[in-house]
Order: structure tokens, then C-alpha cells, then sequence
């Protein structure tokens, strides 16, 4: 062991051994080929610096707004300031018009979300689950969701008239088919020989479903979730365009009739409020849902 | 103990499948699998052609063969997860049947005490059953882990208590130590034949490894085309010893009739392992 401590001589080392501040632990000559293996893993990440990462484009962008109203670089007409889009925020809270608004849009997109979810969620489940469901179901849906849901506003408004109903049912439309496509595939890509073993050891139908099927599938559900919520805003703007005196689409409309730029960029903020809340709401769900996988690790 | 025997139901297309056959055999020396004349075509492919078993309550049975030779179908029959060629193959398995397979396939979202007790009804008694049967393995302490935080021998262990936990009568085991590490195979072996000592259910083990089976079974039967053509009871006494000149020499018969060459007496064999079938 002796010959492996022994200091390595040469001018090289004596360099390094003048230059270096911290102690440089010397590598006998016939190690120097070696190196200490790369760290290929991932390390633990803290979670405030996470935090600080991911909300530093947000806020870059908003200074750089700022600060280009500030100075001018910004022509008012191109874009509102970020005084005026703050005052018409005020001015929409002092009067009560924004909790009613947001409340309202709120509503209409979680009973539309709600009932295309489950609708979606309904049929893709059978449709994944047995070939009878898939023979009965899928054609008709897959041609369905080529349609563009906003191509169905006249056709809706003709049934429904232009009130509550028709809203709810268009974002319905709007949040089905992703469903179904995403809880059809998830089913479908649950993992065989796990549901072969659980129906050997006497699991079947609704305990078979509710208790190994459905957990696997999770992941696509809330992936899917994700996506709806998403497309019940476009949804929201389409059907808050007729009908209604709040809601943030009829927000959209009166900026537009009075041209108002900060009510403009103003329903552009509450839209990314809108979509973080929804963010939010996901990731807290996959935490809650899906507790095992907290635990498991690369192996 | 004279259960009746039963067809296995297909759990694979839900068919019954009820024919010709439908004996009722009630007799105390009724056998735990009777089969006859057993073919499984698949396509054009014939895999068993006329399969004859017979194993008795309480007996190990060990199935050799090399890949592709039609043991785990065989295996999937009996549980019934494929369905026999129809019009002469005569079938019957007791009611209560496990399986371990090569894989633990545990639900990843139950824990480790729920997958052992799945597809029984929720009580205390099943909850108890499963803490016994953990404790078993060598688990207690896992009772409440996630599937994923297990080590594959540790899922393995978890597996074999879920299909003990219900008492089967017949324990049908697809090389369940296949995908095991040299020293936890030897392990899982030792687990495996204690507990069948205790629980004396009886098993159908599918392996291709000779030394697994020469030191579990009470017999070994070798399929080779299609059919049993190998039936050899092992006399060798329990714990079998791996150097023992009968379990020498019982390896060198048994590999010679499955068509392997071995060179210093088949030592080195059970190290060049076929892909799993």
C-alpha cells in the first residue's frame, strides 16, 4: 500500500501543487489514466430554488413590460402600460365586476368541464376495456372529433338558445373527446399480465376496475384533464361572446366595441391566472392521487 | 378433502368452456390435475399434442423442458388462462388455484398487504391471513410498502404469499425464480420448499432449470414435443445435497434427455440459462 501514497514528482504536479488552494491529493503515475467516474444521476434539487427558476420568465417579461412602457420604448397604442392595465384591474375589483366575472367563467367552465369529463371519461373507459365497447363507440367518437367544437356555436345556439345551457354544453363538447381519447389509450395501455394475475386471483368487473385499472390509468386521466381544462377557455371565450353580461369572454368583447387596450392585456393576465390556477389544481391532484408514486425511484 | 374437481373457466375470453367432458371425479383418491389427451394448436403451430398428467394431492411436481416446448402453456391451461384445442382434451383442476409467475406483477397502487390480499373480500380475518402469510416471507415489516420501493426478490416473496395466503390446492408456479439473481434464486428455493412442507398444497412447477428441479420436486416430468416423454420419481432424500452423486447423476440423465451436452459432468450448465419461453 505504501507505493500507492507516494507523491508523484515532475513539473507538472509541482504546478499544480503551487497553484491550487485547496490540498491537491497526488495520484501515483501508474492511476493517472483513471478518473473518478462522472456522476450521470440526478441530484436533489432544493425547492425554493426551483420555485425561484421556474418564476423568472414571468418575471423577467414583466419587467422588461415595465420598464419599456417607463421609457417610451413601448408606444401605448401598441401595448398597455402596466399603470393602466393595474388601474383597469382596480376599477374592475372596486366595482365588483371581476369576482363576478371570474366567478362567472369559473362556473360555466367547471359544470362544462365536469360533464364533458365524465362523459369522456364514460365512454372511453368502455371503449378501452371491452371490444364490444370499442366496436360500439369508437368509430362514431374518432369521427366526432374531427369536428372543430367551435364549428358547432350556430348548430348549439339553434337548441339551446343563447343562455346558461348552451355554454355549459359547448364546453362539454369542447373537454369530451380528449378524455376519451386519453382514458381509451390509458386503458388500453394498462398493463396485461398485471390484470391476467389480479382476474386469476379472483378480482373482477367493478373491484377489477375501481382497484387495477383505473390507478394505472391515472396518469393519462389527469394528463387529460389538463389538456380539457386548457380548451374550456377557448370554449369560455366562444361562448361568453353572446348571452351574458359577465363573464371574462364578454370582458374580451367589451375591450374589443371600445378598444380599450389595458382591458385587452388585462383578459390576456386573468387567461395566465386562469391557466396557473388550473396547473396548480393538476399537479396538487397528481400528489394526492397517486401516492405510490411518490416512493418509487429509478432501480 | 374430496373437492370436486372443475374445468378451469377461462378468464381469457370469458368462454365456457363446458364440453363433452364435464366428469365430476369425487373419490378420495381423486388426483389434484387429471388431464388427457391435452392439444394446444396455435395457428398451425402445434405446441402440446396429447399431454397425459396426472399429479396427486400434495405433490411437487416439476415440468422441464427447453424453451418453447409448451410448458408454460401447459402451465396457462391449468390456470385457466388459454383455453385447450376443445373437442378431445379433457382438463380438471381443483377450485382453489394460485399462480406465481415469472414477474411478482403486483398493482403498484396497493400496498404490499393489500396486493397479498387481493380479490379477497375486506375483513379482519383477511387482513390477518395476509399479515401471517407476510410474515411468512420474511415481510412483516413490508406490510405497508409501495410495490415500486421492493427489491425484485422482495416482490417475488410478496407474490408467493399472495398465492398462499387463500390455501390453494393447486399452486401453479411459472418459473417464478427466473428472474432472480443466482443467490436469491437459491433462497426463494429453500422459501419455496419450506412452505409447501407446511401447506402441502399441490404444485406444478415450470422451469428450465435441472438443478431447481431436482432439488424441489417429487417428480420431473420432461415435455418434448408435444408430450411428456420423461417421468422419473426422485428418491434422493430431503435437503437434497447438490453434490451428491444421485443428484449428479440424476442431472446428467436429465439433461441428456433434453437433448443438452454437457462437458465435466453438466457443472457448469445451470449458468448458461435459455431465454425464458
Amino acid at each position: 500500500m505504501s507505493v500507492l501514497l507516494e507523491p508523484m514528482s515532475g513539473p507538472v504536479t509541482e504546478r499544480l501543487r503551487r497553484d491550487s488552494p485547496a490540498p491537491v491529493r497526488l495520484v501515483p503515475a501508474e492511476m493517472a489514466e483513471l478518473e473518478r467516474p462522472k456522476f450521470l444521476g440526478s441530484r436533489p434539487r432544493s425547492r425554493s430554488i426551483s420555485l425561484v427558476v421556474r418564476a423568472s420568465i414571468p418575471v423577467v417579461l414583466l419587467l422588461a413590460w415595465w420598464y419599456g412602457s417607463a421609457s417610451g420604448f413601448i408606444s401605448p397604442t401598441v401595448l398597455a402600460s402596466p399603470r393602466d392595465v393595474l388601474r383597469a384591474l382596480v376599477e374592475l375589483f372596486e366595482t365588483g365586476d371581476l369576482k363576478l366575472f371570474l366567478l362567472a367563467s369559473l362556473g360555466r367552465a367547471g359544470a362544462g368541464v365536469g360533464i364533458g369529463v365524465s362523459a369522456g371519461l364514460l365512454l372511453g373507459i368502455s371503449s378501452g376495456l371491452t371490444a364490444i365497447g370499442e366496436e360500439i363507440v369508437d368509430p362514431t367518437m374518432q369521427m366526432l372529433r374531427a369536428v372543430p367544437f367551435l364549428a358547432l356555436v350556430p348548430l348549439l345556439i339553434s337548441w339551446f338558445g343563447i343562455d346558461e345551457t348552451f355554454k355549459v354544453v359547448l364546453i362539454a363538447c369542447s373537454s369530451a373527446f380528449p378524455m376519451y381519447a386519453y382514458s381509451y389509450l390509458g386503458v388500453r395501455n394498462v398493463d396485461r399480465k398485471m390484470v391476467e394475475c389480479a382476474r386469476g386471483f379472483g378480482l373482477r368487473g367493478w373491484r377489477l376496475l375501481v382497484q387495477v385499472i383505473l390507478p394505472s390509468t391515472l396518469p393519462s386521466l389527469l394528463m387529460a384533464l389538463r389538456i380539457c381544462l386548457a380548451i374550456s377557455v377557448v370554449g369560455l371565450i366562444a361562448a361568453e361572446q353572446v348571452g351574458t353580461t359577465r363573464g371574462i369572454g364578454y370582458l374580451v368583447l367589451l375591450a374589443k366595441q371600445y378598444f380599450r387596450q389595458d382591458y385587452m392585456v388585462l383578459c390576456i393576465l386573468l387567461y395566465a391566472t386562469l391557466g396557473l390556477i388550473f396547473d396548480t389544481f393538476i399537479r396538487l391532484l397528481e400528489r394526492i392521487t397517486m401516492p405510490w408514486r411518490r416512493h418509487s425511484s429509478i432501480r | 378433502m374430496a373437492t370436486p374437481l372443475q374445468y378451469p373457466m377461462t378468464s381469457a375470453n370469458g368462454a365456457d368452456p363446458t364440453g363433452p367432458h364435464e366428469t365430476v371425479l369425487t373419490a378420495d383418491s381423486a388426483p389434484a390435475v387429471h388431464v388427457r389427451r391435452l392439444r394446444k394448436t396455435f395457428g398451425t403451430k402445434v405446441v402440446l399434442d396429447g399431454a397425459d398428467l396426472d399429479v396427486a394431492r400434495g405433490e411437487f411436481v416439476a415440468l422441464l423442458g427447453t424453451s418453447g416446448t409448451g410448458k408454460t402453456t401447459l402451465l396457462r391451461i391449468l390456470a385457466g388462462l388459454e383455453l385447450p384445442d376443445q373437442n378431445q382434451s379433457l382438463v380438471l383442476v381443483p377450485k382453489l388455484r394460485t399462480t406465481v409467475y415469472q414477474e411478482p406483477r403486483l398493482v403498484p397502487s396497493m400496498r404490499v398487504a393489500a396486493n397479498v390480499a387481493i380479490g379477497q373480500p375486506r375483513s379482519k380475518e383477511t387482513r390477518a391471513a395476509a399479515e401471517r402469510a407476510l410474515a411468512e416471507v420474511g415481510l412483516s415489516s413490508h406490510a405497508r410498502a409501495w410495490p415500486a420501493t421492493l427489491s425484485g426478490g422482495e416482490a417475488q416473496r410478496v407474490a408467493l404469499a399472495r398465492a398462499l395466503v387463500r390455501e390453494p390446492q393447486l399452486l401453479l408456479l411459472d418459473e417464478p425464480f427466473g428472474a432472480l439473481d443466482a443467490l436469491t434464486r437459491l433462497q426463494m428455493q429453500d422459501l419455496v420448499a419450506d412452505l409447501c412442507a407446511v401447506h402441502r398444497p399441490a404444485v406444478v412447477l415450470v422451469t428450465h432449470d435441472v438443478d431447481e428441479a431436482i432439488r424441489l420436486a417429487d417428480r420431473i416430468l420432461i415435455l418434448r414435443d408435444g408430450r411428456f416423454v420423461v417421468n422419473v420419481r426422485l428418491d434422493i432424500p430431503a435437503p437434497r445435497d447438490r453434490n451428491d452423486v444421485r443428484f449428479l447423476d440424476q442431472r446428467r440423465s436429465l439433461l441428456a434427455e433434453m437433448g443438452v451436452e454437457t462437458r465435466f459432468g453438466g457443472r457448469h450448465v445451470a449458468k448458461s440459462r435459455p431465454p425464458a419461453s
